[in-house]
């Protein structure tokens, strides 16, 4: 039987892929909660959560049941449609990013050649078809995330939330560029913009982007940085700096809408290691098999994430912007042009 | 610039195998200082209270957390016929154990005194008397 004339196992398939991955994604993201506490913990030599289950290994699902029955309060004076929006619109952009990223290389199921991507579809010779401006999608949905932020900032109306938002979206703008130019090193070397093409191309250790020279290799550290400081993660989540912002942007909000924020800031977490695997890691490449390797990199990348978050204080407000402006963005600009000389002498 | 940054995640990291220094409290009691100020106890001489009811300890109380009332043993001997500390009123300043002339009341190292009740925050004699 088919549709639109392809088998229904493709159609199977990618329902059964999609499912997969937002699971994956869900439980990375409840288990990143506990694994930061855990982590930090013991990085600053306490234990961190262990009353819940053994090893406190249930501490994600109390947490879920306790802001679960918390009540639900809405300021009189917010904007009511922008204030439910707005934790939908945080959340979902962090999900959909992973509608790209190839977790996997192509399978074969029954004589049907599947590559574990969601988006994609393989034919009988193995030759994968993806979106083929992959990048430019992940790029556009990083963007959508500080709508959510900047609704929720604005419709609070609260003096508090609007600054939050206001610093945030300043920041998501200001880094998102110096990101976007890092990628523009891998375009140089990859020649295209499917994902799956640029993993199929980052075979072996020194295959990856990370090592192929060393302006891709400062390229990869610059845009894992600028994709923490887009995420809002510390050192630079300044959107919620306690000390003077209260909760920054989600200062007005309880229950389940915190906890889409509090998932969104985790999602977006999980999507961006994903997205520097895929782009400077060589993706699902490596000695495991072909999945396992993927999770295995995500995984390391978020373990920096939670050290770098142990490590390092909150930069201040100029400090951040001058860093983004007058640092990042120049020197991946100087990137560039490395990496088109390299290109050019060593072919 | 870099160098000391790198030099930050090295600390972190050896922390992180590190053992952890927290005290598993209800489990694991923390070792309390021999002179820490807990729980008043009235010290036990010949089987009875040492305390002479001299009123010392509730004049010096800064405060006023001491009820002491005087009464007359089988020896014609002053005793003290009612003694109470209100736990929610003192400080755990000490200095009623400073002030008693007999040696008669001390400070203990419980310091787990949280109740139900506000009336169980009240210690009687009985609750106070020095436990051998
Ligand atoms: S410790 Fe201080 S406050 Fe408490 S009963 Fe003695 S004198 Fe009063
Ligand atoms: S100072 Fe000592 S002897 Fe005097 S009433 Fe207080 S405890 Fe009793």
């Amino acid at each position: 039987m088919e549709i639109m004339g392809l088998p229904l196992i493709y159609y199977g398939a990618m329902i059964l892929k999609v499912l997969l991955a937002f699971v994956f994604v869900l439980l990375t993201v409840a288990y990143a909660t506990y694994a930061e506490r855990k982590i930090i913990g013991h990085m600053q030599v306490r234990v961190g959560p262990n009353r819940v289950g053994p090893m406190g290994l249930l501490q994600p699902i109390a947490d879920g049941i306790k802001l679960f029955f918390k009540e639900e309060i809405i300021p009189s004076e917010a904007s009511k449609f922008a204030f439910l929006l707005a934790p939908l619109v945080a959340l979902i952009p962090a999900f959909i990013s992973f509608a790209v990223i190839p977790f996997g290389d192509v399978i074969e199921i029954a004589g049907y050649k599947i590559p574990l991507q969601i988006a994609a579809f393989a034919d009988n010779a193995g030759t994968v078809f993806d979106l083929n401006i992959g990048v430019l999608y992940i790029l556009a949905m990083a963007s959508l995330g500080v709508y959510g932020i900047v609704l929720a900032g604005w419709s609070s109306n609260s003096k508090y939330s609007l600054l939050g938002g206001l610093r945030s979206s300043a920041q998501m703008i200001s880094y998102e560029l110096a990101a976007g130019l890092a990628i523009v090193c891998v375009f140089m070397v990859s020649q295209s913009l499917s994902l799956h093409a640029i993993v199929a191309d980052q075979a072996g250790l020194f295959g990856w982007y990370l090592f192929r020279n060393p302006f891709t290799f400062l390229a990869g550290i610059i845009f894992f940085i600028c994709s923490l400081a887009e995420i809002n993660r510390t050192p630079f989540d300044l959107p919620e700096a306690e000390t003077e912002l209260v909760s920054g942007f989600c200062t007005e909000y309880s229950s389940m809408k915190y906890a889409m924020f509090f998932m969104a800031e985790y999602a977006n977490m999980v999507t961006v290691c994903a997205v520097t695997t895929t782009l400077f890691l060589g993706g699902w490449q490596g000695p495991l098999p072909s999945v396992l390797n993927f999770i295995a990199k995500v995984y390391f990348l978020m373990f920096v994430c939670m050290w770098i978050r142990a490590t390092y204080p909150r930069y201040r407000y100029d400090q951040l912007m001058k860093l983004g402006w007058k640092v990042f963005l120049p020197s991946t600009l100087f990137l560039i042009v490395g990496n088109a000389i390299w290109i050019t002498l060593f072919k | 610039m870099i160098v000391p940054l790198i030099k930050g995640l090295q600390i972190t990291l050896k922390h992180l195998f590190k053992k952890p220094i927290t005290l598993m409290y209800p489990e694991e009691k923390p070792d309390v200082a021999p002179n820490f100020r807990g729980l008043h106890a009235l010290k036990v001489s010949h089987n009875k209270a040492k305390c002479v009811a001299c009123y010392l300890c509730p004049t010096v109380c800064p405060a006023k957390c001491i009820t002491v009332e005087a009464g007359e043993d089988a020896n014609h001997d002053k005793y003290a016929a009612k003694y109470e500390i209100d736990m929610l009123r003192c400080i755990f300043c000490g200095y009623c154990v400073e002030a008693c002339p007999v040696d008669a009341l001390g400070m203990t190292q419980t310091f787990e005194l949280a109740n139900y009740k506000r009336s169980d925050f009240v210690f009687t004699k009985e609750r106070l008397l020095e436990k051998k």
